[in-house]
């Protein structure tokens, strides 16, 4: 018989297991390090509703650590799954939020939102949410447009060209945006390089929601990606509606690195390394692919995460400096090895 | 089963097909012929709904942009020139795609029988020894040969077929035509088919449509189409004596067998 293309549910188990010591040890560890043993205990109490000691401890592993590396981890798989998706969509490697100039659209978007106060009533920070979706969905049009524009076939070369001018161009946008933002102008500098350091319980229940309901939509698309990985001709051929496939894909991509955005600012590369890595292990089958790149993405971002906490104690590094140092030795590889391949 | 009527295709102010009509119908296997720049490739284009177009095609006596685009792919099968392909899929994978169509919808798993269809198209191809390997580390051939596996386990009505034999060897050409001569003869479908050798024309398909600068000259049974009068007048020299030369290097052995 025909064996599944997926992986199994113990494997599923073994992945979730990965997450959840890899969030434990990311939330124990730091500038001040806490016993795994306090901090498994505090959680489960917070779980299960119990009363909790008024120690240092719990403010800083319930307050502060909890919050943050749950949107870390967040955060990491969405951007790793956004990455995979986009590349086998446009059957490109380099393809990513950073690549493409994604992420910078949605900086864009959540700057504005910031700098003029756009608001929606009742709900804490969603004016940002919103706009950094909304700019990341246009600048994908645009980049995408734009690239079909020159070269239909969309190669490796007009997608990188033009995301890498979207992205200069989104940073004088940026550069503008500051001068002209006055009081604003802290809370903007985050973004460019990406932080997670402020993240609330309110935050976390964002991005997983929309991690939820995107994550399932690419999922869900793990064939018809498999196909436009092959070619989109191809994809066409064997009846794939590839106009509304595409669609789904950057709304649903576009969507979750807007919300990404909007929490942890421009995190670069974890959508281009993550998928990439995955993919030599895994095989380029997307039954597999983005499953296993939503957990290494999430393990991926915490560690890192980690990484810019303590690496300079008790100075913190921005996160985006961490990813874009690892991503763009592993972009250089990438593409240096790719353009052998092709002889 | 597929009917084109009153077929056009201007880029702008030219005019790549002025006009077109033709019908194809069960068991037979249609060939399209004429110099390049005829517009062969735009009639094959129109038809696997990649070109736009005026005009009208009727598939099962319904126009096929009205047609899901899975329902489409049931019907209709498309073999390309080349598929350049990015990852390093395996044979197996890329056959398996095949059957999309009729997986219905995406979130359903595979339908019952597609393993089946799989492995009949990886035997018939002779891709069976190859099946683990990725598709990027094939020869040009075996890579043809994993995209005719796949449109055979696609199991169309119609098969299109545009120079998929192209650029490979006469070895490699001669087995794929018997190939699909013997599909044809199983299986009862038709087939379309651009090619540049006439003697292959001759050789495989029942029925031709010679055309000449977008226009059709000539459309029917192959004795009636590739006569010497309509192809001197197509390719301004006479080819006919020299088609009919080319003729033997297609008659033996035509046993649809591809090596392993």
């Amino acid at each position: 018989m025909k064996k599944r293309e997926g992986f199994s549910l113990v494997t599923y188990l073994l992945f979730t297991l990965a997450v959840l010591v890899t969030l434990i040890f990311c939330v124990c560890a730091g500038s001040v390090s806490v016993p795994v043993k306090e901090t498994v205990s505090l959680i489960w109490r917070a779980i299960l509703g119990a009363e909790l000691p008024q120690s240092t401890a719990k403010a800083i592993i319930l307050n502060v650590r909890l919050p943050r590396v749950i949107c870390v981890g967040f955060v990491g798989a969405s951007l790793s799954i956004c990455g995979a998706a986009m590349q086998g969509l446009l059957r490109n490697p380099l393809a990513d939020g950073t690549t493409l100039g994604v992420s910078s659209g949605a900086s864009i978007g959540a700057i504005l939102a910031i700098a003029f106060g756009v608001s929606i009533p009742g709900i804490e920070g969603g004016g940002t949410v919103v706009m950094a979706i909304v700019f990341a969905f246009l600048a994908l049009m645009i980049i995408l447009s734009l690239a079909y524009k020159l070269d239909y076939t969309l190669s490796t070369n007009t997608i990188i060209l033009i995301g890498v001018i979207f992205t200069m161009f989104a940073g004088s946008i940026i550069s503008l945006l500051v001068t002209f933002a006055g009081d604003h102008v802290k809370s903007i500098m985050f973004w460019t390089m990406g932080s997670l350091s402020g993240s609330s319980y309110g935050n976390a229940v964002t991005i997983a929601a929309a991690f939820a309901v995107c994550a399932a939509v690419l999922l869900s698309c793990a064939r018809e990606l498999n196909a436009f990985a092959i070619s989109e001709d191809n994809a066409r051929n064997i009846g794939v509606n590839v106009r509304r496939v595409k669609l789904i894909v950057l709304i649903a991509v576009s969507a979750l690195i807007g919300v990404s955005v909007s929490i942890g600012g421009t995190i670069g590369f974890v959508g281009l390394v993550i998928p990439h890595m995955t993919r030599m292990i895994t095989g380029p089958n997307h039954k597999k692919l983005l499953p296993a790149s939503i957990f290494a993405g999430a393990v991926f971002l915490m560690l890192a995460d980690l990484v810019s906490r303590v690496i300079l104690s008790p100075l913190e590094l921005p996160i985006g400096v961490v990813t874009s140092f690892i991503g763009s030795i592993t972009f250089v590889y990438i593409f240096y090895s790719s353009r052998k391949g092709r002889g | 089963m597929l009917e084109a009527r009153n077929l056009s295709v201007r880029y702008g102010s030219l005019t790549i097909l002025d006009n077109v009509s033709f019908a194809v119908g069960d068991k037979q296997w249609v060939m399209i012929v004429g110099p390049n720049g005829a517009g062969k490739s735009t009639v094959v284009n129109a038809v696997s709904r990649g070109a736009p177009y005026t005009g009208q095609i009727l598939l099962d006596g319904k126009d096929i942009r009205k047609y899901k685009s899975t329902e489409l792919a049931r019907k209709i099968g498309v073999l390309a020139q080349d598929t350049p392909v990015g990852y390093s899929f395996s044979v197996e994978e890329v056959v398996g795609l095949g059957r999309y169509a009729y997986s219905g919808g995406m979130l359903s798993s595979k339908s019952s029988g597609d393993a089946e269809f799989v492995e009949r198209a990886l035997e018939l191809t002779g891709l069976k020894e190859l099946r683990r390997q990725s598709i990027l580390t094939l020869s040009g051939g075996e890579k043809q040969r994993t995209f005719l596996a796949q449109v055979l386990a696609q199991d169309p009505e119609l098969l299109i077929l545009d120079e998929p034999t192209n650029h490979l060897d006469l070895v490699f050409q001669k087995q794929t035509f018997a190939l699909i001569k013997n599909w044809i003869e199983e299986t009862g479908r038709s087939v379309i088919s651009v090619v540049h050798d006439l003697s292959l024309a001759k050789a495989y398909g029942t029925h031709a449509l010679l055309m000449h600068r977008g226009r059709l000259v000539a459309s029917g049974e192959i004795p009636d189409v590739l006569t010497r009068e309509n192809l001197t007048s197509v390719y301004d020299m006479d080819v006919h004596d020299w088609m009919r030369k080319m003729l033997s290097q297609w008659e033996d052995g035509q046993s649809g067998n591809l090596p392993v």
